[in-house]
């Protein structure tokens, strides 16, 4: 390959658009559980475990976790972007980065569902 | 006459004789006369001729004299020395990012390679009119304060993005001009233009951080152009 600079990826925008569409539907879900634990669904595990089985509720944290991983995504690969010149190590860190956040959203789901 | 002692740290660096950068400690005396950082910088000239700046206009309209002065970029013909506190030494650096080609000179390659890459001229496959091509008092509204830039590149030095991906990111400066372009009425190349810069590293490398809004020697706000290509290529999208 030449060693040439280039760029014209097309797709910031999506990426851009994602953490902020994503950072209002954390917001919101914040905002929902500051609501239910400042109303007492925090003061036994009954309640908690009541509270969490809804569907609405199991929907929304898994929103959450998935807004919440797509967020972080957007943002740790602006950091290898910026700050990784390598063609090669910044690929390696998007994958692991990837891998990890995956994991992590699979494994949240399954503990927050599991309540 | 009033007079007044300035003491200047000053970065020199001339790759044919330095081996390494320094910081030169350098006085001169300026009197009432004297009210910009350029006029004492002019003396400073004659105190040491070595001293390597650029300069013309000396009235805030060429760019030329674009400069960290201490630690903040801007344009030494706007700069008051007045402003400056007194027992204190004046440090001046050539704009940070770019690379040097002696002393307070930066080579400007790729600052001006950025501003190219936007096409910043008028697209318009019509014929042209006899006269000139007319827009509305309300379209024309629309280019204030953003034809004004003067390509001094206070902004771009003085943006993180710029200095990390100097090659990839267009900067302030050019993303202002490429606004100037998409807003313009009579341009007709509105999606190409936004095409050029729907790229992670072109446009989205801009973090809001605003740097370049806080240094504009103009009073320009390219976080607010670059806010409005953004909205333009959502409004394009959905």
């Amino acid at each position: 390959m030449v060693n040439r600079k280039i760029v014209g990826a097309h797709y910031g925008l999506m990426d851009w658009l994602a953490q902020r569409t994503t950072a209002v539907l954390m917001a919101l879900y914040l905002l929902v559980m500051s609501i239910a634990l400042l109303s007492g669904v925090g003061s036994s595990y009954q309640r908690w475990h009541d509270f969490m089985s809804f569907g609405w509720v199991r929907f929304a944290s898994f929103v959450f976790i998935v807004s919440l991983c797509w967020h972080v995504w957007v943002g740790v690969r602006d950091i290898w972007m910026d700050y990784v010149q390598s063609t090669g190590l910044k690929l390696t860190l998007h994958v692991l980065t990837l891998a990890v956040l995956v994991g992590y959203a699979g494994l949240a789901t399954q503990i927050i569902w599991r309540l | 006459m009033k007079t007044r002692n300035l003491q200047f740290k000053i970065y020199r660096y001339d790759p044919d004789k330095d081996q390494k950068p320094y910081m030169q400690d350098i006085a001169v005396e300026v009197d009432s006369t004297d009210r910009k950082l350029l006029d004492a910088l002019v003396k400073l000239k004659a105190v040491d001729d070595s001293i390597a700046f650029r300069r013309s206009c000396r009235e805030g309209v060429c760019g030329s004299d674009a400069l960290n002065i201490n630690g903040r970029n801007g344009l030494a013909c706007l700069t008051d020395i007045s402003n400056f506190p007194e027992g204190k030494p004046i440090m001046l650096r050539p704009l940070p990012g770019l690379p040097i080609i002696r002393d307070l000179i930066v080579d400007m390659t790729q600052f001006f390679k950025q501003y190219h890459s936007i096409k910043p001229y008028l697209i318009n496959n019509d014929p042209p009119p006899e006269r000139e091509r007319l827009q509305s008092p309300e379209d024309r509204e629309e280019l204030n304060g953003l034809y004004e830039c003067i390509l001094c590149a206070c902004c771009s030095t003085a943006c993180p993005s710029f200095w990390w991906n100097l090659d990839k990111f267009v900067g302030p400066a050019g993303l202002l001009a490429a606004y100037r372009f998409i807003a313009d009425t009579r341009d007709q190349a509105t999606n190409e233009r936004l095409d050029n810069l729907e790229d992670p590293y072109r446009l989205f490398r801009c973090h809001t951080i605003m740097n370049c809004v806080d240094v504009c020697p103009k009073g320009l706000n390219p976080t607010k152009a670059i806010g409005k290509i953004k909205d333009m290529m959502v409004s394009r999208m959905v």
